[in-house]
């Protein structure tokens, strides 16, 4: 039965179910469980921001705490996939990255291919991502691409609750590293989630709205800024159609290239910076395999090539609004509507 | 009949002798094969090292799990990889054991535990400490044995990991292969303390240093620690002081070594005449014994580089192959 939840509530109910079905599954970060070998209570925190909380009361030590070492760590969880287990790292920000970055991109990643195949490395790593919190430069970037880059990574980027849940059941369950990269400012937003277990399959784009004028293709939190352009845009009779791309790799090619077809225009709104961006992916790959059907020069709305600033009144500049969404797709659709 | 003073049984001390000859040929071979032009890439040479490999490797079995280095071809023999799939591989073939696809550097058999030689330096700590963690979790007793030169030995990922291992009270050896130098560089110059056991000490860890060219000694240390760590009572260090017969890749002039350096230790502190010396004057092992093993796998390794020279090469289709279990 569905009620509402969080997208934090349904990630930890994931991890919950998961653990329930699958011994090999194991849970570890830093304080996801909290206040270890600490004096006071046990599972203090469940996370920075509480997602893994009560986790620890239902299995025990199969959430560990970690010390301050993601390269360690990060590599533990590769390793221990590479040896049976099911792990699921918490990497808090995906911006640390940086500190553990070969065990992600020269091991999970290359196991499987440089081994000859024998190989397989169920992790998952899970990161906050995105702009908003007011974090500043190193605690809020969208690194989506630097990670859609890498042959034998899986991507993905929920936008609600209900494909959050089903979206980590299924990266717990695949055989491949999987990056489950968590937009920090929807982890309050609550949508209906069914109370048992279900999977989203990888590569299922999501139309969250149908529209037959242009195509707004995006992913996780700018999904809720192109919705709220759509609604601006259906005043004016422009009926966008919005594809939440769920996952960046692998990616729903189809369903995208079959919307352009269907309106001839496409916008695509990433949180990421410009260049070599999962926007500039998804023009390019339009423009190849659908030219024909394009009325309009593809249009990107994404942060500026800049990094994340403090500032609040900054950084609300920095992350694309309904507002610029809204131009872009007038940029598209201009001449035919002025014809 | 002889009273044999040495741990192991004659049986054991014959494989022990074999597994080190394998490896010494087989990297003398490739020596000579690089040098004609039919190698690609990069070859990193462990002879002069067979001691650590052998005397380690002779406690595991297939439920251990070891993370090597670019210098991995001995780990490799000594874990039981098969020698005509890597010879293979090194040649770049279809047979090789990573398909053609993985090159000397990263060899790898996750059935035999071998869970691959590795181009990134340090980068096999933290693995093993997840290997380490699975045989905890799974309790099957399982050791992880994580391989570094002295040159590795400085990287963060070897650090945290040990204190990771320490922590979570891992069943993890760190070894550290101190041949002297990391890649043209000394030890004396890279590495701030002068025993690794001082390093160890650092972290809560036991440690201990041998002399990497007796099979014996590292055999001996090697067991204590394992033995302890598939016990529980957790990680520790060993130190295999030792040689490097060969420059860091094939093709390293060795400038940087002294004078007279690789023939004086290839006279003197050859870890095979060592052993051979010690076992054939205990009367323990006879020369003609010693010298069947050196027959048969001279002939191994003839075997394995015919195979590996007329194996098919991979097909333009592999090249699309085993990037994902599924996409």
């Amino acid at each position: 039965m569905a009620r509402k939840i969080s997208m934090k509530q349904a990630i930890n109910e994931a991890l919950d179910l998961e653990m329930r079905r699958d011994p090999t599954v194991i849970v570890l970060g830093e304080d996801i469980v909290g206040g270890a070998g600490a004096p006071g209570e046990i599972d203090a925190w469940g996370g920075v921001l509480g997602v893994t909380k009560g986790l620890h009361a239902k299995h025990g030590n199969r959430l560990m705490d970690t010390p301050l070492s993601e390269s360690a760590y990060i590599g533990a969880a590769i390793g221990a996939a590479a040896c049976g287990m099911r792990p699921v790292a918490e990497l808090m920000f995906l911006d640390f990255m940086g500190v553990c970055f070969d065990q992600i991109l020269n091991q999970a990643a290359k196991f499987k291919y440089m081994f000859g195949g024998k190989a397989k490395t169920p992790v998952v790593i899970r990161a906050m991502v995105g702009a908003g919190f007011r974090a500043a430069a190193q605690h809020s970037q969208m690194l989506t691409p630097l990670f859609t880059h890498v042959p034998g990574l899986k991507v993905v980027c929920p936008s609600d609750a209900y494909d959050a849940k089903g979206l980590l059941i299924q990266a717990i369950r695949d055989d491949d590293p999987v990056i489950f990269c968590e937009h920090k400012a929807l982890y309050g937003s609550e949508c209906d989630v069914p109370e048992e277990s279900y999977a989203i399959p990888f590569a299922e784009a999501n139309v969250v709205r149908e529209g037959k004028d242009v195509t707004i293709v995006s992913y996780g939190l700018t999904v809720h800024r192109a919705l709220e352009a759509a609604e601006t845009l259906a005043k004016t009779g422009v009926q966008a159609e919005i594809i939440d791309l769920r996952t960046l790799s692998p990616i729903d090619w189809d369903t995208v290239i079959e919307s352009v077809e269907t309106t001839g225009r496409l916008v695509v709104v990433d949180e990421a910076n410009p260049r070599c961006s999962i926007a500039g992916d998804v023009a390019a790959h339009v423009a190849q395999n659908a030219f024909g059907a394009l009325k309009a020069a593809p249009q990107m709305v994404t942060a500026p090539h800049t990094p994340v600033p403090f500032s609040p009144v900054l950084e609300d500049l920095y992350i694309p609004s309904a507002d610029a969404i809204v131009a872009a797709a007038n940029k598209t659709t201009a001449r035919a509507l002025a014809a | 009949m002889t009273n044999n003073p040495f741990p192991l049984p004659k049986d054991e001390l014959l494989a022990a002798y074999r597994t080190m000859r394998t490896i010494r040929d087989f990297e003398e071979r490739l020596h000579v094969e690089f040098a004609k032009g039919d190698i690609p890439g990069f070859v990193h040479l462990y002879a002069g090292e067979e001691a650590c490999a052998a005397g380690i490797m002779s406690h595991l079995t297939d439920v251990d799990r070891i993370a090597s280095t670019h210098r991995g071809h001995g780990h490799c023999i000594a874990k039981g990889v098969d020698v005509h799939a890597m010879m293979a591989e090194i040649y770049g073939k279809a047979t090789g054991a990573c398909r053609g696809k993985g090159g000397s550097m990263h060899i790898a058999d996750l059935s035999k535990g071998m869970m691959g030689a590795n181009g990134i330096l340090g980068a096999g700590a933290p693995l093993i400490c997840g290997a380490a963690l699975a045989a905890k979790f799974r309790g099957d007793g399982g050791v992880g044995i994580t391989f570094f030169g002295d040159g590795a030995s400085n990287q963060g990922t070897v650090l945290e990991s040990m204190n990771l291992a320490a922590i979570w009270n891992l069943p993890v050896i760190f070894v550290v292969e101190n041949n002297g130098y990391a890649e043209s560089t000394s030890v004396d110059y890279a590495t701030a303390v002068d025993s690794y056991v001082d390093r160890a000490s650092g972290f809560g860890l036991p440690g201990v240093t041998v002399d990497g060219t007796d099979f014996f000694a590292v055999y001996e240390a090697a067991g204590e620690i394992i033995k302890r760590a598939r016990e529980g009572g957790g990680p520790a260090l060993l130190e295999c002081k030792m040689i490097r017969f060969f420059g860091h890749f094939e093709g390293d002039a060795q400038a940087y070594k002294a004078k007279g350096e690789n023939d004086y230790n290839r006279t003197n502190r050859d870890c095979l005449k060592i052993f051979a010396g010690r076992v054939t004057s205990a009367g323990v092992v006879s020369a003609a014994e010693i010298a069947l093993i050196d027959r048969e796998v001279a002939a191994l390794i003839d075997e394995a580089v015919g195979q590996a020279k007329g194996a098919p090469l991979p097909s333009a289709r592999d090249l699309l192959t085993d990037v994902y279990v599924a996409y």
